[in-house]
């Protein structure tokens, strides 16, 4: 069956960051020369607009801000898993992620729980980063 | 800071009728207006020397349209935040002799072309994250969390926007709205319900500024624009504020009230962007009419209604009157510093406020 929900466009500047997902690494931009991280990618640091830019393997840590539920259907891929989660984490690196939390309830899913990144296969060429919540 | 202060006023308004008009596009539909505020200011559409347009697609087809050529012209991307940004530029450009009226001109066929605000691309898409509404459900979840917020509280924004919408008969929604309804409607994006995501519906508005010594000899009475501020939250924009836009609005509020010499306690009303209802409780809270986290509590009991301490939105608002991005909140302060509100007239309204929050947060205070 082909996948068909929405699949990111993959331009020169964030395609370090899908090449890392397909290895199952969440991969991030920082600055050599003043140690900051970001997303989404760019092509000098927004800090301090050094162009000493690398990708490095980030913790996967991070904790939810905030969390929402699509109940409307926007589009029809989606159609067969709402109602179904979206959440706002904040990385430990600091950037933030905007993903689903998967194997949890609703219920469950609360703000400041700790989470870290897991990785599923949507295509050959896309891996998406979701969240788990941490073990406690 | 005083150097702005009224100035400039506001000499001509017109909204044309909101709805849905597959009929005509949005040109038609801005250039229909355009001579209504023509009209209304008493002017001669040559003597409009400068053209600010606003979600139109192409500024040249609007020149186009309305057949003028305007020494000043400048095109508005699709943002709502756009129309606080579009008033501002007019009053730069008066202010600095760039022209000697100015046009502000939208137009809005969302309804007619379908606009869903929610599916397509963008970054986050893959993860089913792409809707306008949805980042307002992530910031007001978290917000209803850490204040304790009741859903019954909330729907006390929709219920009073659509009973003032009940005063206007150019609104959209005219039917009451009880809190049943508000309550047994369909979450779009949890937490926020169906009553609390604004209308989508066609439209145009259109004002017209100049300098108040111009305005003297015009046929309405001059609005002045005493104030007139935007401060960004731009930098992290590909995700929700976590600040609120607070740091944004108070640079804003620093500015905008000794700009205007008018503090809070003068207004006769406000008229605050509401794409979606948690958004006039942070506007609240970051201009300073209650504290953080007390907007829920300060809007009960008729405080925001027609009738009480500081009534928000008269005409219904994008809520219940129009989706019209700013701009028919802008003219309904305009009507109302008139008095032309019938209805739902402010008793002797002096100052309104108008503030728009988001990446870029604009406050306007107008005066009769
Ligand atoms: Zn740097």
């Amino acid at each position: 069956m082909t996948y068909a929900k929405p699949l990111p466009s993959i331009d020169r500047w964030n395609k370090p960051f899908w090449d890392a997902a397909r290895q199952g690494e969440l991969q991030l931009q920082t600055c050599e020369d003043c140690g900051h991280w970001w997303f989404p990618p760019a092509p000098v640091c927004p800090s301090c607009l050094s162009t000493r830019v690398t990708w490095k393997r980030a913790s996967g840590r991070g904790k939810i801000w905030s969390r929402c539920r699509f109940h409307h259907i926007y589009d029809k891929a989606f159609a067969d898993e709402a109602p179904y989660n979206v959440c706002m984490i904040e990385l430990e690196e600091g950037p933030l992620f905007i993903s689903n939390v998967v194997g949890a309830a609703w219920e469950d899913i609360g703000i400041g729980d700790a989470v870290e990144a897991c990785f599923e296969k949507a295509t050959e060429e896309v891996t998406l980063v979701r969240f788990k919540l941490a073990e406690k | 800071m005083t150097l702005l202060r009224d100035e400039i006023a506001v000499v001509g308004i017109a909204n044309g009728p909101f709805g849905s008009f597959p009929e005509y596009d949005d040109y038609a539909q801005m250039a229909i207006a355009f001579k209504a505020a023509l009209d209304d200011a008493g002017l001669e559409k040559n003597q409009i020397d400068g053209l600010i347009t606003h979600r139109l697609g192409l500024y040249t087809r609007a020149a186009e349209v309305l057949g003028i050529n305007p020494d000043y012209a400048v095109p508005l991307l699709r943002h709502g935040r756009m129309s606080g940004v579009a008033i501002q530029n007019g009053v730069a450009a008066l202010l600095t002799g760039q022209a000697k009226y100015v046009a502000l001109v939208y137009g809005n066929n969302g309804r007619s072309v379908r606009d869903l605000y929610g599916g397509g691309g963008g970054l986050w898409a893959p993860f089913g994250m792409s809707s306008p509404g949805a980042e307002h459900a992530l910031l007001y979840e978290r917000y209803r969390q850490k204040y304790a917020v009741t859903p019954e509280k909330l729907a006390t924004v929709s219920l009073t926007l659509r009973e003032h919408a009940r005063l206007n008969p150019e609104a959209v929604m005219q039917k009451p709205l009880t809190l049943d309804d508000y309550m047994n409607a369909r979450f779009i994006v949890e937490p926020l319900r169906l009553f609390d995501y604004c209308l989508i519906n066609d439209g145009a508005v259109v004002m017209i500024l100049t300098t108040k010594d111009r305005a003297k000899d015009l046929k309405q009475p001059p609005v002045y624009i005493s104030g007139v501020s935007t401060a960004t939250d731009l930098a992290n924009v590909s995700t929700p504020p976590r600040g609120y836009w607070r740091e944004a609005m108070a640079h804003n509020a620093e500015r905008v009230y000794p700009m205007a010499g008018i503090d809070r306690e003068d207004l006769s009303g406000l008229m605050i962007y509401d794409n979606f209802a948690p958004n006039i409780l942070y506007s609240l809270e970051g201009y300073g009419f209650c504290k953080e986290g007390e907007a829920p509590d300060f809007i009960q009991g008729g405080r925001i209604a027609l009738g009480g301490d500081l009534p928000v939105n008269t005409s219904g608002g994008h809520l219940s009157e129009s989706y019209m991005q700013g701009w028919a909140l802008n003219t309904e302060a305009v009507r109302q510093l008139r008095h032309q509100c019938g209805k739902r007239q402010i008793k002797d309204a002096k100052a309104i406020q108008y503030i728009c929050s988001a990446a870029i947060c604009s406050s306007i205070i107008y005066r009769r």
